[in-house]
């Protein structure tokens, strides 16, 4: 039994060299969409994606108890636990976290996705809802309104590490390896750093996918891509909504409704995208549901008094139909920063800009260390749209030869596809 | 006397619902924003939603305060018993066993099909429900198997909120309902009917049978661990605080969809 197992490794092994080998070799790359927005929102077809094991062995619907004494307001009653998931291997093994991305939880598509390849990789693999998700907002965020990447990460960072105090089995944990996509990469940055003074988990590799540079300019982005593109102005938002929904119910199954993120948005558009301007008030729109969720829990965990009354205790049957209205038609991610998350940190600082502060959470603020730190690794497309220009040559500056860049798939629309997989699971495996 | 039985209980149920449901309104925000001592927020409800114009979100639901109570308890029902029995039936179960016994339930619900596609004068529809129901209850085992679909032989799942919905009859309020979840006035009349058909079928089928009770009792539920076991979704996964608003919205949409077919 032994023997072959040893020997199933060896294979493995070998095969993973091979193909790296032939990922150097070939100059071309085979994704097959060309369109940005339409890579982003159909991601990888289903032909082209590597092959992964469909059952895996994974505990899923775990919750764990970040701040036992934190007194969670009624209304969010379901989300006083941090959910989460681990697979698990059998033997001692290496452990990898992955962060969601914006408003994402830990059970996203993509997620999950990345859950099977690391699995199948011989990695225990921990997979963690975004800091923006609201069930982190209420279980794990020590402040209640997420944003500001220094104490995201720090929450994060807090997190990883009362589970790894906890865990039962520590005989099976390995070295610790760290990923995340989109916002999640780049608080996969922050956390790395932090690592590097806190010192609990000696990151051997960390892996950013598709991350923000500045997440604020990305958001502001994101939200005009809503603004911008629905048909006819914003004062015809409600047409366009009815029209997504219907689209959206078209190819909704009662079972296929499990996150709220964008993979579930853009679940509904696989073959029935009529236009770029359509295209991205889609993806504009399904940032926005994130944010609708975001804004009123941390409107509600701060007692901020932007939307529901501060001094109003809502109960868990009170009707929240008409705050999503209000959540949902504002001008997005800007308005909250400006609202909720920029005033609190202003308070402290008198002296402090908008500017000044969201600047905090680019990726530029530790550039020196992604630049001298080689166990950073970095994936992304020259078509990215959330980046703006210059960014993907900024990343190759910082990350020389560490920085994989592709030369389409959008935002994130390529994670699935083979010789992307490959690549995440080369860059863990080989030393 | 059996159908006597059946009618008399689901009306009763129906009633006592429908006593229960009276008076179950939410609490609405703008009600209680202008209530005592409440500090006005930044941008209040009832200065940023227009009364004038019908959200997208917005579905008729008289009876929020008892659906948002029966969501709730749908979770703990799942919580502790409904998902641990289903867990426990995956687990004995291989995959393949599994499927063969959806095949089975999903074969008896062409009766269902067959009735409500007949209803609304859906000749085609019928005609192919029939021929599946026959194919695969004999080429494909009671159902374990769909030799049907392979032969082009289309499911047109239909039911009696559906029949009801084709001749004009509007969803009503919505409603959620104990276990089952998500339904309206109109499809839970729907799902009564249904039910006191499948019933009617059963016990004809089972006529022969020893222990009849016993039997039924049994089908009946592991027809209700295959359903559910098919079913992904979970009470508050999303984490969202407005799933419950989305849903419903979502429930609707798709029965509209449904009834347009």
């Amino acid at each position: 039994m032994r023997i072959k197992k040893k020997l199933q490794h060896v294979l493995l092994a070998c095969s993973l060299l091979f193909a790296t080998v032939c990922i150097g070799q070939a100059a071309s790359y085979d994704y097959p969409i060309s369109d940005p927005i339409e890579a982003t929102i159909i991601s990888t077809p289903e032909e082209a994606m590597a092959i992964l094991p469909k059952k895996i062995r994974v505990k899923e619907y775990l919750t764990f108890d970040v701040f036992p004494d934190r007194e969670v307001p009624e209304v969010f009653w379901y989300n006083e636990k941090l959910r989460y998931a681990v697979a698990y291997q059998k033997e001692k093994a290496p452990v990898i976290f992955m962060i969601a991305g914006t408003g994402a939880g830990y059970d996203s598509a993509k997620m999950k996705m990345m859950q099977r390849a690391f699995f199948q990789a011989g990695f225990h693999v921990v997979a963690l809802s975004s800091p923006t998700h609201p069930n982190f907002i209420v279980s794990a965020s020590s402040s209640g309104m997420p944003g500001d990447i220094l104490s995201d990460s720090e929450d994060l960072y807090n997190v990883m590490e009362e589970m790894l105090e906890r865990s039962k089995s520590k005989e099976l944990i390995g070295d610790f390896y760290l990923t995340g996509y989109s916002l999640g990469g780049t608080q996969a940055a922050f956390v790395a750093k932090l690592d590097e003074e806190r010192k609990v988990f000696n990151f051997k590799k960390v892996l950013m996918i598709n991350p923000a540079l500045n997440i604020y300019d990305s958001a502001v982005k994101l939200d005009k891509m809503l603004v911008d593109n629905v048909p006819g102005g914003m004062d015809h938002f409600n047409d366009f909504y009815t029209k997504l929904m219907a689209n959206i119910t078209e190819s909704y199954v009662h079972g296929d409704f499990v996150d709220l993120s964008h993979d579930f948005f853009y679940s509904a558009y696989d073959a029935i995208l009529t236009s770029q301007e359509e295209g991205k008030a889609v993806i504009g729109f399904s940032f926005r549901m994130s944010l609708a969720n975001l804004l009123f829990t941390s409107d509600v965990m701060t007692k901020s008094g932007y939307i529901v009354p501060k001094n109003l205790e809502l109960s868990s049957t009170d009707s929240l139909t008409d705050y999503n209205k209000v959540a949902f038609r504002g001008d997005g991610f800007g308005e909250y920063v400006a609202n909720i998350l920029y005033p609190a940190f202003k308070a402290n600082e008198p002296g402090l800009s908008l500017r000044e502060f969201v600047d905090r959470s680019s990726l530029r603020v530790i550039e020196d260390y992604l630049k001298k730190s080689n166990k950073i690794g970095l994936m992304t497309n020259v078509d990215d749209i959330i980046l703006a220009d210059g960014d993907v040559d900024y990343f190759k500056q910082v990350f020389g030869s560490r920085a994989k860049i592709y030369p389409r798939g959008g935002h994130c629309g390529n994670m699935a596809y083979k010789d992307n997989v490959a690549y995440m699971i080369d860059f863990f495996k080989i030393k | 006397m059996k159908i006597q039985k059946i009618n008399a209980m689901t009306v009763l149920v129906l009633g006592l619902l429908l006593t229960f449901l009276s008076g179950c309104g939410a609490k609405q925000p703008a009600e209680q924003e202008a209530g005592m001592g409440i500090i006005p927020p930044t941008k209040p409800v009832s200065e940023y939603v227009q009364s004038d114009i019908v959200y997208p979100i917005d579905v008729y639901d008289p009876w929020e305060g008892f659906n948002r109570n029966m969501y709730v308890f749908n979770y703990y029902f799942d919580k502790y018993l409904f998902l641990p029995v289903v867990g426990g039936y995956a687990w004995i179960m291989p995959d393949y066993c599994e499927d063969r016994i959806s095949g089975i339930f999903k074969n008896f619900g062409e009766i269902r099909n067959f009735m409500n596609n007949l209803l609304q004068l859906k000749f085609k529809a019928t005609a192919v429900t029939t021929g599946r129901f026959l194919v695969n209850s004999t080429v494909g085992l009671l159902g374990m198997y769909d030799p049907a679909s392979h032969w082009g032989m289309t499911r047109y799942k239909e039911d009696f909120g559906q029949t009801l919905g084709h001749y004009g009859v509007g969803a009503g309020p919505y409603l959620v309902l104990p276990i089952m979840g998500p339904s309206s006035l109109r499809d839970t009349t729907g799902l009564a009917v249904d039910a006191v058909v499948r019933s009617e079928v059963l016990d004809w089928a089972l006529d022969d049978v020893d222990n009849k009770s016993n039997v039924r009792t049994a089908i009946d539920v592991m027809e209700a661990i295959d359903a559910r076991h098919r079913v992904g979704f979970r009470y508050y996964q999303s984490g969202s605080p407005f799933e419950y608003d989305l849903v419903r919205m979502l429930f609707l949409e798709k029965r509209k969809m449904d009834i347009a077919k």
